[in-house]
Protein backbone atom coordinates (compact mmCIF):
# COMPACT_ATOMS: atom_id res chain seq x y z
CA UNK A 1 0.00 0.00 0.00
CA UNK A 2 2.81 2.71 1.15
CA UNK A 3 4.27 3.90 -1.98
CA UNK A 4 7.24 6.57 -1.60
CA UNK A 5 7.42 7.74 -4.55
CA UNK A 6 3.67 9.02 -4.63
CA UNK A 7 4.30 10.18 -0.99
CA UNK A 8 7.22 12.20 -2.07
CA UNK A 9 4.97 14.35 -4.43
CA UNK A 10 2.19 14.33 -2.26
CA UNK A 11 2.58 17.72 -0.53
CA UNK A 12 -0.92 18.37 1.19
CA UNK A 13 -2.70 14.68 1.96
CA UNK A 14 -6.32 15.07 3.95
CA UNK A 15 -8.77 12.44 4.78
CA UNK A 16 -11.97 12.65 6.62
CA UNK A 17 -11.30 16.17 8.09
CA UNK A 18 -13.79 17.59 10.45
CA UNK A 19 -14.40 21.20 12.23
CA UNK A 20 -17.21 22.39 14.04
CA UNK A 21 -17.86 25.86 15.62
CA UNK A 22 -20.73 24.44 18.09
CA UNK A 23 -23.46 23.23 16.49
CA UNK A 24 -22.91 24.03 13.26
CA UNK A 25 -20.17 21.93 10.52
CA UNK A 26 -18.23 23.95 9.36
CA UNK A 27 -16.70 21.37 7.83
CA UNK A 28 -18.09 17.69 7.72
CA UNK A 29 -15.55 15.47 6.27
CA UNK A 30 -13.15 16.24 4.04
CA UNK A 31 -10.69 14.33 1.49
CA UNK A 32 -7.87 16.35 -0.46
CA UNK A 33 -4.86 14.93 -2.26
CA UNK A 34 -2.63 17.54 -3.94
CA UNK A 35 0.48 16.91 -5.96
CA UNK A 36 3.33 19.49 -5.77
CA UNK A 37 3.82 21.97 -8.64
CA UNK A 38 -0.12 21.65 -8.79
CA UNK A 39 -2.43 24.47 -8.67
CA UNK A 40 -5.33 23.54 -6.69
CA UNK A 41 -8.58 25.59 -6.14
CA UNK A 42 -11.32 25.06 -3.70
CA UNK A 43 -13.99 26.71 -5.19
CA UNK A 44 -17.06 27.31 -3.52
CA UNK A 45 -19.98 29.56 -1.95
CA UNK A 46 -19.07 31.97 1.27
CA UNK A 47 -19.64 29.63 4.25
CA UNK A 48 -18.96 26.89 2.46
CA UNK A 49 -16.31 25.81 4.68
CA UNK A 50 -13.20 26.95 2.27
CA UNK A 51 -11.30 29.24 4.84
CA UNK A 52 -11.95 26.78 7.82
CA UNK A 53 -10.05 24.01 5.80
CA UNK A 54 -7.14 26.32 4.92
CA UNK A 55 -6.63 27.48 7.92
CA UNK A 56 -6.63 24.20 9.57
CA UNK A 57 -3.73 23.26 6.96
CA UNK A 58 -1.67 26.27 7.97
CA UNK A 59 -2.69 25.34 11.40
CA UNK A 60 -4.41 27.79 12.51
CA UNK A 61 -7.22 26.14 13.98
CA UNK A 62 -7.50 22.91 15.60
CA UNK A 63 -9.60 19.83 13.52
CA UNK A 64 -12.13 17.92 15.26
CA UNK A 65 -11.15 14.95 13.07
CA UNK A 66 -9.93 13.04 10.39
CA UNK A 67 -6.21 13.14 9.05
CA UNK A 68 -3.93 16.03 7.92
CA UNK A 69 -0.66 15.68 6.72
CA UNK A 70 0.79 19.26 5.09
CA UNK A 71 4.65 18.69 3.35
CA UNK A 72 5.01 15.18 5.57
CA UNK A 73 3.63 17.04 8.67
CA UNK A 74 0.89 17.84 10.88
CA UNK A 75 -0.27 21.58 11.10
CA UNK A 76 -1.66 20.39 14.91
CA UNK A 77 1.77 19.38 16.04
CA UNK A 78 4.30 20.60 14.20
CA UNK A 79 3.23 23.94 13.47
CA UNK A 80 6.37 25.49 13.78
CA UNK A 81 8.55 23.64 11.44
CA UNK A 82 5.53 23.87 9.18
CA UNK A 83 5.44 27.49 9.01
CA UNK A 84 8.74 27.79 8.16
CA UNK A 85 8.01 26.18 4.42
CA UNK A 86 4.52 27.30 3.88
CA UNK A 87 3.68 30.93 2.79
CA UNK A 88 0.22 32.23 3.91
CA UNK A 89 -1.99 34.99 1.81
CA UNK A 90 -4.74 35.64 4.55
CA UNK A 91 -8.30 36.56 3.81
CA UNK A 92 -7.54 40.08 5.04
CA UNK A 93 -4.21 40.90 6.47
CA UNK A 94 -2.40 43.91 7.12
CA UNK A 95 1.21 45.40 7.29
CA UNK A 96 2.96 47.97 9.45
CA UNK A 97 1.86 51.08 7.60
CA UNK A 98 4.31 53.27 8.01
CA UNK A 99 6.88 51.02 6.64
CA UNK A 100 8.50 50.87 3.23
CA UNK A 101 7.49 47.75 0.57
CA UNK A 102 10.90 46.66 0.91
CA UNK A 103 11.31 46.89 4.26
CA UNK A 104 7.93 44.91 5.15
CA UNK A 105 9.44 42.41 3.04
CA UNK A 106 12.95 42.62 4.56
CA UNK A 107 11.50 42.38 8.03
CA UNK A 108 9.64 38.75 7.31
CA UNK A 109 11.74 37.14 5.19
CA UNK A 110 14.33 37.36 8.34
CA UNK A 111 12.03 35.21 10.34
CA UNK A 112 12.98 32.50 7.54
CA UNK A 113 15.95 29.90 7.71
CA UNK A 114 16.25 30.21 3.84
CA UNK A 115 14.93 33.44 2.26
CA UNK A 116 14.87 34.65 -1.16
CA UNK A 117 16.23 37.77 -2.28
CA UNK A 118 14.16 40.63 -1.68
CA UNK A 119 14.50 42.38 -4.57
CA UNK A 120 13.58 39.21 -6.89
CA UNK A 121 10.45 39.01 -4.74
CA UNK A 122 9.38 42.15 -5.46
CA UNK A 123 10.16 41.91 -9.10
CA UNK A 124 8.14 38.42 -8.78
CA UNK A 125 4.83 40.22 -7.60
CA UNK A 126 5.69 43.50 -10.18
CA UNK A 127 6.57 45.92 -7.00
CA UNK A 128 9.63 47.21 -8.44
CA UNK A 129 8.41 50.67 -9.22
CA UNK A 130 6.80 50.81 -5.83
CA UNK A 131 10.31 49.58 -3.86
CA UNK A 132 10.92 52.16 -1.73
CA UNK A 133 7.20 53.43 -1.48
CA UNK A 134 4.85 53.13 2.17
CA UNK A 135 2.76 50.34 2.13
CA UNK A 136 0.16 53.49 3.29
CA UNK A 137 0.27 54.66 0.13
CA UNK A 138 -0.49 51.45 -2.25
CA UNK A 139 -3.62 50.76 -3.89
CA UNK A 140 -5.34 47.58 -2.78
CA UNK A 141 -3.95 46.06 -5.47
CA UNK A 142 -0.74 46.75 -4.98
CA UNK A 143 -0.67 45.57 -1.21
CA UNK A 144 -2.64 42.17 -2.28
CA UNK A 145 0.69 42.09 -4.01
CA UNK A 146 2.72 42.84 -1.23
CA UNK A 147 0.96 40.11 0.66
CA UNK A 148 1.81 37.72 -1.73
CA UNK A 149 5.46 38.90 -1.26
CA UNK A 150 5.60 38.74 1.92
CA UNK A 151 4.18 35.14 1.81
CA UNK A 152 6.83 34.51 -0.49
CA UNK A 153 9.65 35.80 1.46
CA UNK A 154 10.88 33.03 3.17
CA UNK A 155 10.83 31.00 -0.28
CA UNK A 156 8.17 28.38 0.70
CA UNK A 157 7.22 25.05 -1.22
CA UNK A 158 3.89 25.69 -0.48
CA UNK A 159 1.78 28.59 -0.89
CA UNK A 160 -1.97 29.13 0.52
CA UNK A 161 -3.73 32.20 -1.02
CA UNK A 162 -7.38 32.54 0.96
CA UNK A 163 -9.37 34.32 -1.87
CA UNK A 164 -6.76 36.22 -3.50
CA UNK A 165 -8.94 38.58 -5.82
CA UNK A 166 -12.09 39.12 -3.65
CA UNK A 167 -13.43 43.29 -4.14
CA UNK A 168 -10.79 43.37 -7.26
CA UNK A 169 -11.81 45.62 -9.97
CA UNK A 170 -10.95 43.62 -13.30
CA UNK A 171 -7.42 45.16 -14.33
CA UNK A 172 -6.20 44.50 -10.91
CA UNK A 173 -7.43 40.84 -10.90
CA UNK A 174 -5.58 40.22 -14.46
CA UNK A 175 -2.52 41.15 -12.63
CA UNK A 176 -3.03 39.21 -9.39
CA UNK A 177 -3.99 36.53 -11.66
CA UNK A 178 -0.42 36.78 -13.48
CA UNK A 179 1.34 36.55 -10.27
CA UNK A 180 0.13 33.21 -9.38
CA UNK A 181 0.91 32.07 -12.69
CA UNK A 182 4.34 33.25 -11.94
CA UNK A 183 4.41 31.08 -8.71
CA UNK A 184 3.25 28.22 -10.94
CA UNK A 185 6.25 28.71 -13.18
CA UNK A 186 8.41 28.69 -10.61
CA UNK A 187 7.53 25.34 -9.57
CA UNK A 188 5.35 26.33 -6.40
CA UNK A 189 2.48 24.19 -5.06
CA UNK A 190 -0.70 26.83 -4.57
CA UNK A 191 -3.73 26.29 -2.82
CA UNK A 192 -6.14 28.91 -3.06
CA UNK A 193 -9.71 29.29 -2.57
CA UNK A 194 -12.07 31.04 -4.51
CA UNK A 195 -15.70 31.93 -5.31
CA UNK A 196 -14.98 32.94 -9.32
CA UNK A 197 -15.16 30.38 -11.63
CA UNK A 198 -13.18 32.16 -14.04
CA UNK A 199 -10.40 32.26 -11.42
CA UNK A 200 -10.31 28.70 -10.98
CA UNK A 201 -10.51 27.98 -14.65
CA UNK A 202 -7.64 30.94 -15.28
CA UNK A 203 -5.34 29.67 -12.82
CA UNK A 204 -6.17 26.05 -11.34
CA UNK A 205 -4.93 22.99 -12.36
CA UNK A 206 -7.41 20.97 -10.31
CA UNK A 207 -10.60 22.15 -8.86
CA UNK A 208 -12.47 21.09 -6.35
CA UNK A 209 -15.87 22.08 -5.59
CA UNK A 210 -16.68 22.89 -1.65
CA UNK A 211 -20.34 23.07 -0.37
CA UNK A 212 -21.67 23.04 2.89
CA UNK A 213 -18.35 21.76 4.51
CA UNK A 214 -18.14 18.63 2.21
CA UNK A 215 -16.39 18.21 -1.47
CA UNK A 216 -19.17 17.66 -4.02
CA UNK A 217 -17.12 17.31 -7.26
CA UNK A 218 -13.27 17.47 -7.85
CA UNK A 219 -11.14 17.25 -11.69
CA UNK A 220 -9.74 19.55 -13.80
CA UNK A 221 -11.88 23.21 -14.96
CA UNK A 222 -12.44 21.67 -18.31
CA UNK A 223 -14.16 17.28 -16.89
CA UNK A 224 -15.60 18.85 -13.58
CA UNK A 225 -18.72 17.13 -13.02
CA UNK A 226 -18.82 15.31 -16.33
CA UNK A 227 -18.39 18.29 -18.03
CA UNK A 228 -16.56 17.39 -20.83
CA UNK A 229 -18.86 14.34 -21.27
CA UNK A 230 -21.82 15.82 -21.21
CA UNK A 231 -24.16 15.89 -24.60
CA UNK A 232 -23.83 19.09 -26.52
CA UNK A 233 -26.40 21.15 -27.54
CA UNK A 234 -26.74 22.23 -30.87
CA UNK A 235 -28.58 25.33 -31.91
CA UNK A 236 -29.61 26.96 -34.52
CA UNK A 237 -32.03 30.02 -36.85
CA UNK A 238 -34.73 28.81 -39.18
CA UNK A 239 -37.01 30.46 -41.23
CA UNK A 240 -40.68 30.47 -39.65
CA UNK A 241 -41.84 28.45 -42.70
CA UNK A 242 -39.79 25.86 -43.08
CA UNK A 243 -40.36 22.87 -40.67
CA UNK A 244 -36.62 21.84 -39.10
CA UNK A 245 -35.59 17.48 -39.99
CA UNK A 246 -37.28 15.39 -37.34
CA UNK A 247 -35.28 14.83 -34.20
CA UNK A 248 -32.78 17.50 -34.95
CA UNK A 249 -34.39 20.85 -33.72
CA UNK A 250 -37.64 22.03 -32.05
CA UNK A 251 -39.49 25.35 -31.86
CA UNK A 252 -39.67 25.74 -28.26
CA UNK A 253 -37.38 29.02 -27.38
CA UNK A 254 -38.64 31.93 -26.70
CA UNK A 255 -35.99 33.49 -28.66
CA UNK A 256 -36.75 31.43 -31.85
CA UNK A 257 -34.26 29.32 -31.93
CA UNK A 258 -34.32 25.79 -32.68
CA UNK A 259 -32.39 23.26 -30.43
CA UNK A 260 -31.36 19.75 -29.68
CA UNK A 261 -29.41 17.80 -27.72
CA UNK A 262 -27.18 15.73 -29.38
CA UNK A 263 -25.28 12.11 -28.72
CA UNK A 264 -23.28 11.73 -31.21
CA UNK A 265 -22.82 15.35 -32.13
CA UNK A 266 -20.33 14.28 -35.83
CA UNK A 267 -23.27 12.45 -37.04
CA UNK A 268 -26.08 15.09 -36.20
CA UNK A 269 -24.28 17.98 -37.42
CA UNK A 270 -23.61 16.13 -40.65
CA UNK A 271 -27.36 15.23 -40.73
CA UNK A 272 -28.25 18.74 -40.06
CA UNK A 273 -25.72 20.34 -42.78
CA UNK A 274 -26.29 18.42 -45.45
CA UNK A 275 -30.17 18.61 -44.60
CA UNK A 276 -29.76 22.55 -44.95
CA UNK A 277 -27.59 22.04 -48.14
CA UNK A 278 -29.96 19.47 -49.72
CA UNK A 279 -32.92 22.48 -49.01
CA UNK A 280 -30.78 25.26 -49.88
CA UNK A 281 -31.57 27.09 -46.47
CA UNK A 282 -28.94 28.94 -44.11
CA UNK A 283 -28.80 28.13 -40.60
CA UNK A 284 -27.77 31.18 -38.98
CA UNK A 285 -26.19 31.57 -35.15
CA UNK A 286 -25.58 27.87 -35.51
CA UNK A 287 -24.00 27.00 -32.46
CA UNK A 288 -22.47 23.67 -30.43
CA UNK A 289 -22.19 24.69 -26.43
CA UNK A 290 -21.51 22.50 -23.46
CA UNK A 291 -22.41 23.75 -19.83
CA UNK A 292 -20.29 26.27 -18.67
CA UNK A 293 -18.09 25.16 -15.49
CA UNK A 294 -20.72 28.28 -14.30
CA UNK A 295 -23.23 25.48 -14.85
CA UNK A 296 -21.78 22.79 -12.95
CA UNK A 297 -20.86 24.61 -10.03
CA UNK A 298 -24.18 26.08 -9.73
CA UNK A 299 -25.86 22.95 -10.35
CA UNK A 300 -23.85 21.74 -7.47
CA UNK A 301 -23.84 24.09 -5.11
CA UNK A 302 -27.77 24.39 -5.96
CA UNK A 303 -28.69 23.41 -2.42
CA UNK A 304 -27.03 26.38 -0.65
CA UNK A 305 -28.18 29.50 -0.16
CA UNK A 306 -24.96 30.78 0.40
CA UNK A 307 -25.55 32.46 3.34
CA UNK A 308 -23.39 30.31 5.82
CA UNK A 309 -21.17 31.58 8.98
CA UNK A 310 -17.87 32.24 9.50
CA UNK A 311 -16.59 31.40 13.02
CA UNK B 1 18.66 34.75 12.15
CA UNK B 2 17.71 33.10 15.91
CA UNK B 3 16.28 33.92 19.29
CA UNK B 4 18.53 37.72 20.43
CA UNK B 5 19.51 39.06 16.92
CA UNK B 6 16.03 38.30 15.69
CA UNK B 7 14.73 40.18 18.58
CA UNK B 8 16.95 43.11 17.80
CA UNK B 9 16.24 43.03 13.97
CA UNK B 10 12.80 43.24 14.81
CA UNK B 11 13.61 45.82 17.33
CA UNK B 12 14.81 48.16 14.43
CA UNK B 13 11.42 47.62 12.22
CA UNK B 14 9.36 48.46 15.81
CA UNK B 15 11.81 51.69 15.69
CA UNK B 16 11.40 52.81 12.26
CA UNK B 17 7.36 52.53 12.15
CA UNK B 18 7.28 54.22 15.25
CA UNK B 19 9.07 57.59 14.27
CA UNK B 20 7.61 57.34 11.24
CA UNK B 21 4.05 58.20 12.84
CA UNK B 22 5.22 61.30 14.47
CA UNK B 23 2.11 62.52 15.62
CA UNK B 24 1.90 59.57 18.10
CA UNK B 25 5.71 59.89 18.80
CA UNK B 26 5.23 64.33 19.16
CA UNK B 27 2.14 63.29 21.92
CA UNK B 28 4.24 60.26 23.93
CA UNK B 29 7.25 63.17 24.33
CA UNK B 30 5.33 66.27 25.04
CA UNK B 31 2.99 64.83 27.59
CA UNK B 32 4.38 63.93 30.57
CA UNK B 33 6.21 68.06 29.64
CA UNK B 34 2.88 69.25 29.39
CA UNK B 35 1.76 68.34 32.62
CA UNK B 36 4.83 69.10 34.10
CA UNK B 37 4.30 72.68 33.37
CA UNK B 38 0.16 72.86 33.77
CA UNK B 39 0.58 71.15 37.06
CA UNK B 40 3.23 73.35 38.40
CA UNK B 41 0.95 76.35 37.07
CA UNK B 42 -1.84 75.58 38.90
CA UNK B 43 0.10 75.13 41.97
CA UNK B 44 2.50 77.61 41.82
CA UNK B 45 4.64 78.24 44.11
CA UNK B 46 2.52 75.83 46.75
CA UNK B 47 5.13 73.48 48.74
CA UNK B 48 4.08 69.54 49.08
CA UNK B 49 4.12 68.27 52.31
CA UNK B 50 6.71 64.78 51.09
CA UNK B 51 7.05 62.54 54.09
CA UNK B 52 8.50 64.47 56.57
CA UNK B 53 10.20 67.41 54.58
CA UNK B 54 8.10 70.31 52.16
CA UNK B 55 9.35 69.76 48.66
CA UNK B 56 8.47 72.58 46.07
CA UNK B 57 5.78 71.64 43.95
CA UNK B 58 7.81 71.73 40.75
CA UNK B 59 10.22 69.57 42.44
CA UNK B 60 7.53 67.31 43.37
CA UNK B 61 6.59 66.72 39.63
CA UNK B 62 9.20 65.82 38.33
CA UNK B 63 9.77 62.07 38.84
CA UNK B 64 5.76 62.01 38.92
CA UNK B 65 5.25 63.06 35.50
CA UNK B 66 8.23 60.62 34.26
CA UNK B 67 6.43 57.90 36.33
CA UNK B 68 3.66 59.48 33.75
CA UNK B 69 5.32 59.44 30.94
CA UNK B 70 6.66 55.93 31.40
CA UNK B 71 3.24 54.45 31.76
CA UNK B 72 1.73 55.99 29.62
CA UNK B 73 4.47 54.91 26.57
CA UNK B 74 4.46 51.44 27.99
CA UNK B 75 1.09 50.68 29.12
CA UNK B 76 -1.23 52.60 27.41
CA UNK B 77 0.80 52.97 24.05
CA UNK B 78 1.29 48.77 23.64
CA UNK B 79 -2.22 48.30 25.18
CA UNK B 80 -3.33 51.00 22.20
CA UNK B 81 -1.24 49.70 19.27
CA UNK B 82 -1.17 45.93 19.96
CA UNK B 83 -5.06 45.97 19.54
CA UNK B 84 -4.86 47.98 16.42
CA UNK B 85 -2.28 45.31 14.87
CA UNK B 86 -4.49 42.48 16.01
CA UNK B 87 -7.88 44.44 14.36
CA UNK B 88 -5.88 45.02 11.31
CA UNK B 89 -4.91 41.46 10.78
CA UNK B 90 -0.85 42.13 11.36
CA UNK B 91 -0.67 39.83 14.75
CA UNK B 92 -2.37 36.82 12.34
CA UNK B 93 0.20 37.22 9.81
CA UNK B 94 3.06 37.59 12.09
CA UNK B 95 1.50 34.39 13.76
CA UNK B 96 1.31 32.46 10.27
CA UNK B 97 5.18 32.90 10.36
CA UNK B 98 8.29 31.37 12.25
CA UNK B 99 9.00 34.24 13.98
CA UNK B 100 9.00 33.19 17.85
CA UNK B 101 6.19 35.08 20.44
CA UNK B 102 9.39 36.17 22.39
CA UNK B 103 11.22 37.87 20.28
CA UNK B 104 8.01 39.28 18.73
CA UNK B 105 6.66 40.50 22.55
CA UNK B 106 10.49 40.91 23.37
CA UNK B 107 10.87 43.60 20.67
CA UNK B 108 8.20 45.39 21.35
CA UNK B 109 8.78 45.84 25.23
CA UNK B 110 12.93 46.48 24.13
CA UNK B 111 11.49 49.58 22.44
CA UNK B 112 8.88 51.49 25.02
CA UNK B 113 11.46 50.57 27.37
CA UNK B 114 14.37 52.56 25.26
CA UNK B 115 11.64 55.39 24.82
CA UNK B 116 10.91 55.31 28.78
CA UNK B 117 14.79 55.71 29.57
CA UNK B 118 14.94 59.01 26.89
CA UNK B 119 11.37 60.53 27.95
CA UNK B 120 12.64 59.98 31.85
CA UNK B 121 15.71 62.28 30.43
CA UNK B 122 13.95 64.61 28.97
CA UNK B 123 11.57 64.87 31.53
CA UNK B 124 14.44 65.54 34.10
CA UNK B 125 16.48 67.62 31.98
CA UNK B 126 13.33 69.92 31.70
CA UNK B 127 12.69 69.95 35.15
CA UNK B 128 16.41 70.61 35.89
CA UNK B 129 16.77 73.63 33.42
CA UNK B 130 13.12 75.24 34.45
CA UNK B 131 12.57 73.92 37.49
CA UNK B 132 15.80 73.71 39.51
CA UNK B 133 14.81 69.60 40.28
CA UNK B 134 17.69 66.93 41.35
CA UNK B 135 19.29 65.05 39.24
CA UNK B 136 20.05 61.61 40.85
CA UNK B 137 23.75 60.65 40.51
CA UNK B 138 25.99 57.60 41.58
CA UNK B 139 24.48 54.85 43.76
CA UNK B 140 21.10 56.42 43.52
CA UNK B 141 20.37 56.72 39.96
CA UNK B 142 21.74 53.06 39.27
CA UNK B 143 18.91 51.97 41.71
CA UNK B 144 16.62 54.37 40.24
CA UNK B 145 17.76 53.28 36.78
CA UNK B 146 16.81 49.35 37.79
CA UNK B 147 13.26 50.74 38.73
CA UNK B 148 12.81 52.36 35.74
CA UNK B 149 14.11 49.34 34.01
CA UNK B 150 11.87 46.89 35.84
CA UNK B 151 8.91 49.54 35.83
CA UNK B 152 8.77 49.88 32.13
CA UNK B 153 8.70 46.30 31.48
CA UNK B 154 6.18 45.36 33.88
CA UNK B 155 3.47 48.53 32.25
CA UNK B 156 4.04 46.59 28.98
CA UNK B 157 3.41 43.42 30.31
CA UNK B 158 0.42 44.89 31.22
CA UNK B 159 -0.41 46.44 28.05
CA UNK B 160 0.12 43.36 26.89
CA UNK B 161 -2.51 41.45 29.48
CA UNK B 162 -4.91 44.17 28.98
CA UNK B 163 -4.94 43.88 25.39
CA UNK B 164 -6.21 40.31 25.47
CA UNK B 165 -8.99 41.30 27.46
CA UNK B 166 -10.07 44.40 24.73
CA UNK B 167 -12.71 43.35 21.91
CA UNK B 168 -11.69 45.88 19.69
CA UNK B 169 -9.16 49.22 18.24
CA UNK B 170 -12.39 51.31 19.04
CA UNK B 171 -12.78 50.26 22.40
CA UNK B 172 -9.53 50.00 23.28
CA UNK B 173 -8.57 53.82 23.94
CA UNK B 174 -11.83 54.36 26.83
CA UNK B 175 -10.64 50.82 28.55
CA UNK B 176 -7.28 51.46 28.25
CA UNK B 177 -8.27 55.15 30.11
CA UNK B 178 -11.09 54.29 32.10
CA UNK B 179 -8.13 51.62 33.99
CA UNK B 180 -5.27 53.57 34.43
CA UNK B 181 -6.71 57.68 34.93
CA UNK B 182 -8.29 56.58 38.48
CA UNK B 183 -4.99 54.65 39.13
CA UNK B 184 -3.34 57.61 37.89
CA UNK B 185 -5.20 60.18 40.90
CA UNK B 186 -5.44 57.35 43.51
CA UNK B 187 -1.52 56.72 43.58
CA UNK B 188 -0.29 60.72 43.55
CA UNK B 189 0.71 60.53 40.52
CA UNK B 190 -1.24 64.12 39.27
CA UNK B 191 -2.08 65.44 42.88
CA UNK B 192 -0.11 64.33 45.57
CA UNK B 193 -2.12 62.69 48.49
CA UNK B 194 -0.30 64.25 51.07
CA UNK B 195 0.48 62.05 54.25
CA UNK B 196 -3.17 61.28 55.78
CA UNK B 197 -4.77 60.23 52.95
CA UNK B 198 -7.42 57.87 53.38
CA UNK B 199 -7.19 54.03 53.93
CA UNK B 200 -8.86 53.19 51.10
CA UNK B 201 -6.51 55.11 49.02
CA UNK B 202 -3.52 54.08 51.03
CA UNK B 203 -4.91 50.88 50.36
CA UNK B 204 -4.48 51.14 46.23
CA UNK B 205 -1.46 52.34 46.73
CA UNK B 206 -0.24 49.59 48.16
CA UNK B 207 -1.78 46.87 46.52
CA UNK B 208 -1.68 48.54 42.47
CA UNK B 209 2.11 48.91 40.93
CA UNK B 210 1.40 52.71 40.20
CA UNK B 211 2.20 53.95 43.65
CA UNK B 212 5.37 51.97 44.18
CA UNK B 213 6.64 52.89 40.89
CA UNK B 214 6.15 56.85 41.87
CA UNK B 215 7.69 56.10 45.72
CA UNK B 216 10.99 54.42 43.61
CA UNK B 217 11.16 57.72 41.41
CA UNK B 218 10.77 60.13 44.02
CA UNK B 219 13.64 58.44 46.42
CA UNK B 220 15.74 59.29 42.89
CA UNK B 221 14.63 62.83 42.29
CA UNK B 222 13.91 63.60 45.88
CA UNK B 223 16.65 61.82 47.73
CA UNK B 224 13.80 59.79 50.11
CA UNK B 225 14.47 56.43 50.88
CA UNK B 226 14.62 53.70 48.10
CA UNK B 227 12.82 50.26 49.17
CA UNK B 228 13.30 47.35 46.95
CA UNK B 229 10.36 46.07 48.16
CA UNK B 230 8.59 48.81 45.98
CA UNK B 231 11.04 47.56 42.74
CA UNK B 232 9.95 43.44 43.92
CA UNK B 233 6.21 44.79 44.20
CA UNK B 234 6.02 46.24 40.85
CA UNK B 235 8.28 43.11 39.59
CA UNK B 236 5.53 40.78 40.61
CA UNK B 237 2.73 42.61 38.78
CA UNK B 238 5.17 42.17 35.86
CA UNK B 239 5.37 38.76 35.94
CA UNK B 240 1.67 38.40 36.70
CA UNK B 241 1.19 40.48 33.09
CA UNK B 242 3.32 38.25 31.59
CA UNK B 243 1.70 34.93 32.66
CA UNK B 244 -1.67 36.48 31.90
CA UNK B 245 -0.22 37.48 28.31
CA UNK B 246 0.96 34.35 27.68
CA UNK B 247 -2.30 32.16 28.50
CA UNK B 248 -4.61 34.93 27.11
CA UNK B 249 -3.06 36.21 24.19
CA UNK B 250 -5.08 36.82 20.93
CA UNK B 251 -3.59 36.88 17.49
CA UNK B 252 -7.12 37.03 15.55
CA UNK B 253 -9.71 39.82 16.21
CA UNK B 254 -12.61 38.84 17.83
CA UNK B 255 -15.39 38.22 15.01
Amino acid sequence: MFDPARNAATVVQVRGLTKSYGDFSAVAGIDLSITRGEVFALLGPNGAGKTTTLEILEGYRRRDGGDVTVLGLDPGRQRFQLKEQIGIVLQSTGVDRYLTVAESITMYSAYYPRPRPVDEVIELVGLTDKRDTRVVKLSGGQQRRLDVAIALAGDPELLFLDEPTTGFDPSARHEAWQVVRNLADLGKTVLLTTHYMDEAQYLADRVAVIARGRIVAQGTPATLGGRDAARATVSYRLSTDVEPPPGLGERARPDGLLEFAADDLTVALHELTGWALEHRLTLDNLQVSRPSLEDVYLELTADTTGEGRRP
Amino acid sequence: MKGPALTLFQLRYVNKAYWRNPVSAFFAFAYPLMFLVIFTSIFRNADVQFGARRVNEATFYVPAMAALAVITVCFNNIAVAVTFQRDSGVLKRTNGTPLPSASFFGARILHAVLVSVMLVVITAAFGRAFYNADIPTGVTLVRMLILLAVGAATFCALGFAISSVIPNADASQPIVNAVILPLLFLSGIFIPLGNNPPTWMNWIGRIFPLKHFLTGMQAGFLGSTFHWTDVLIVAAWGLAGLLFSIRFFRWEPRT
